[in-house]
């Protein structure tokens, strides 16, 4: 416990996401295209916890089970149990499919600290539309069960340019929920919400609306229901400090065991992402080249590399950076002092022209299921 | 958010307060966050136990750090905790 690196702080937050199954076929889903590989190779319970005991034993505190939907696996009680006795704050994210009283009362006795439920929308229609299924009935019937547990209310509503109007329903909903937190953050623009962005992107206008009512909400409510507002990172000229810094604090273990600084970073060329079945989490944080890569600030180019705000935003996010401009290295569009932040700029020039309709759309939306999933790790 | 130094303090229900031994630091933990405490952060909310008001709090304290003019500090911090909704008197 006394050796480690005086220069690298341990990990703190845990993201296991432990399964990409899911019932769901969200636009805007953040798991990779090619997510449907991992179905043959998922880490197994005892694979799980062996990683969990070695993260906690480093530091990490905060551990998310997330997916996919992490009910589509059977025991996800036993996980929650046992994080919960290591010492972890357990957190489960959910779309709620699948949460039945059964399970939400062994998650209880098992120490599971709390819910957050994903909710596509407030009205059916466009939730059973994003999300490709029907599944807005049951969402509320999960919802009144997470009271009933006597667990605090997280909603996460994923905006966008879709469903951003209906902000003042969505609120309304959460507020006869008695929703504790509702985190109201628009998709980023990675995986199949980067496929999907023109449709995703909602104006400014939009975006100004959609503050004014939540302004309106937190005066009324304070404390009793808190909100959470993150506008699109392309509205903004200075990139959001990803993660708190590559290998800084966060921890992400993806359904097959690949460690990850954050849930995207698969996608990046060059580095090699260990395994949680071959590696012990120490060698992982602190030894691999994956982890390293990106740390502190020697690997930054110019303009990130005299800036004095690169401990504040680390550069941005090396996902977008390489999504955008082709490699990692740069820094991320978002910041107005990037030479490639027209591709930025241009971007937000469009969803401010764009008039769609949502019936000439919704056959142009690429769905998050596994025959396309499949057909993009075919490429 | 009106402060009542003579109501006994406790946590928000979802939010927690864990010793780390790893950090060497007291760690508050609540949906989708952590906080990692500074000492005298840590030395305060850690007396939050629903019994204590902020009142016995200070006083507590007085009594551990003798010497330290701090009352005003930790009322100061109370009620900043107190405004963030980790912490609140029913």
């Amino acid at each position: 416990m006394t050796d480690v690196k005086k220069d690298i702080a341990a990990p703190l937050w845990v993201n296991a996401e432990i399964t990409y199954k899911c019932p769901l076929h969200c636009v805007f889903c953040y798991n990779p295209l090619d997510y449907a590989t991992t179905f043959d190779r998922e880490l197994t319970t005892e694979e799980w916890l062996k990683a969990l005991r070695e993260a906690r034993e480093l530091g990490a505190v905060q551990l998310g089970i997330s997916g996919g939907e992490p009910l589509m696996r059977d025991d996800v009680e036993i996980i929650v149990a046992e994080a919960s006795r290591m010492g972890f704050y357990v957190n489960l994210l959910t779309s709620g499919i699948g949460l039945t009283e059964k399970r939400i009362a062994a998650f209880k006795a098992g120490g599971l600290d709390q819910i957050q439920l994903s909710f596509q929308d407030s009205t059916k229609e466009l939730n059973d539309f994003l999300s490709s299924t029907r599944t807005f009935e049951l969402k509320q019937k999960v919802a009144k069960l997470i009271k009933q547990y006597d667990y605090p209310m997280v909603l996460n509503v994923v905006l966008h340019r879709q469903n951003i109007d209906h902000i003042e329903q969505i609120l309304q909903m959460a507020e006869s929920l008695q929703a504790d937190h509702v985190e109201l953050a628009n998709s980023q623009y990675y995986a199949w919400a980067y496929k999907n962005r023109e449709y995703l992107m909602p104006s400014r206008e939009q975006l100004q609306h959609a503050e004014a009512v939540c302004n309106r909400f937190r005066e009324r409510l304070g404390n009793r229901m808190k909100l959470y507002f993150v506008a699109p990172d392309y509205y903004e000229d200075r990139p959001k400090g990803c993660m708190n810094g590559w290998g800084s604090v966060f921890l992400n273990i993806a359904p097959d065991g690949l460690a990850l600084p954050c849930h995207e970073a698969r996608m990046l060329p060059g580095l090699q992402f260990p395994n949680v079945r071959e590696h012990s989490i120490r060698s992982i944080w602190y030894d691999s080249q994956a982890f390293n890569a990106y740390r502190g600030d020697s690997w930054m180019p110019e303009p990130c590399r005299s800036c004095d705000e690169r401990h504040k935003d680390f550069g941005g996010c090396r996902c977008q950076a390489f999504m955008l401009t082709g490699d990692a290295r740069n820094t991320d569009p978002v910041c107005s002092k990037s030479p490639h932040h027209s591709l930025i700029t241009d971007q937000v020039a469009l969803a401010q022209r764009l008039v769609l309709r949502n019936e000439d759309v919704q056959p142009l939306i690429v769905f998050r299921d596994d025959k396309n999933s499949r057909s993009f790790a075919a490429d | 958010m009106s402060f009542d130094l003579n109501k006994p303090l406790s946590f928000v229900r979802q939010y927690k307060l864990q010793w780390e031994q790893a950090q060497q630091a007291w760690v508050l933990l609540y949906p989708e966050g952590l906080v990692k405490l500074a000492g005298s952060a840590g030395e305060i909310l850690k007396r939050v136990d629903g019994q204590r008001t902020a009142s016995a709090i200070v006083a507590d304290l007085q009594a551990d750090f003798p010497g330290a003019d701090l009352k005003q500090d930790v009322l100061d911090f109370l009620e900043h905790a107190c405004f963030k909704g980790w912490i609140c008197h029913d």
